[in-house]
């Protein structure tokens, strides 16, 4: 059975959704503290789950983004494994540099606590049978996508930029709620797909997530 | 030891959501500034012997982590005893 790895630091707190999301789908997950050192070969994808990493100290992410499970990932980055992000965990692969752009202060300065309706805009490895349209729930205080203009440009121009708001809630620039680095095999979201798995959880439109990404 | 203190300021280009809510609050108070940025500071003990060393020691630290170049700017100062 094909293995998933979460990734886990001080202060994440999404890890047993994915737990349960990666087991849903018929994988075997398992955890990566960050102290550890990893070898990517014997994993189908890994992820990067949401939470308050190094308690959102100095910036969100930025210690997360130090750590040996990270610079494991970036090997595992570099092999062309999919890696998927998620709230927190795209804030961590942004300042990593594993992802452009950088998540700041939503505009309205509260925590927003909601569904998104969200446009897909490119195939990536974690979307290849979702819909154009999806809901998705979102959680975050900081989850205004914020990069240059000359960024920006080659984002739209290299189809990186995976998902947009339908109803911009955070002030993202462009409306972005998700992107991709330039290999596509790395991708960041602000909304929760793990919280969108089964019809009790009030959507589903999160389960193709969690089940394609095998390589 | 030498002391550095790293101040690091939100760029002028990005939305400071602190700095306006700051501001807000002045306003209300009969206190209006121009403006009111809010920024960090941290600062480095270094074990180096010369304020040269120390200043290099500490540009290389708030490179690699204390500021996000995409939002943030800095600047370095010796801290005096």
């Amino acid at each position: 059975m094909k293995k998933v790895g979460i990734l886990r630091f001080w202060g994440t707190n999404c890890d047993r959704d994915i737990w349960q999301a990666a087991e849903v789908c018929g994988f075997k997950p398992e955890w990566l503290w960050q102290d550890d050192s990893f070898e990517a070969k014997d994993y189908a994808y890994f992820v990067v789950p949401g939470g308050f990493s190094y308690g959102d100290y100095l910036r969100c992410g930025s210690l997360a983004a130090q750590t040996p499970a990270m610079k494991s990932l970036r090997e595992a980055s570099n092999k062309g494994f999919p890696i998927i992000g998620i709230c927190n965990g795209f804030q961590i692969l942004c300042e990593a540099k594993l992802l452009p752009g950088v998540l700041v202060r939503n505009e309205s300065q509260r925590f927003i606590d909601d569904w998104a309706e969200l446009k897909v805009e490119n195939k990536s490895p974690f979307t290849q049978s979702v819909g154009q349209r999806i809901r998705l729930p979102i959680a975050h205080g900081e989850g205004r996508f914020f990069a240059g203009d000359d960024e920006l440009k080659k984002l739209e121009d290299n189809g990186q930029i995976w998902m947009r708001y339908m109803d911009n809630p955070n002030g993202s620039l462009k409306d972005i709620a998700g992107v991709m680095n330039d290999q596509k095999n790395v991708c960041g979201l602000m909304p929760h797909p793990e919280r969108a798995l089964l019809e009790w959880m009030g959507g589903v439109d999160g389960h193709p997530f969690f089940l394609e990404a095998a390589r | 030891m030498i002391k550095v203190g790293v101040k690091i300021l939100p760029r002028l280009e990005v939305l400071d959501t602190q700095g306006r809510a700051v501001e807000k609050t002045l306003e209300q108070h009969g206190r209006k500034v121009d403006q009111a940025r809010v920024g960090k500071y941290v600062e480095l003990q270094v074990n180096e012997n010369s304020e040269a060393g120390a200043l290099k020691k500490a540009q290389e630290i708030a490179e690699f982590v204390l500021y996000n170049p995409l939002i943030e700017t800095f600047e370095l100062e010796i801290v005096k005893a």
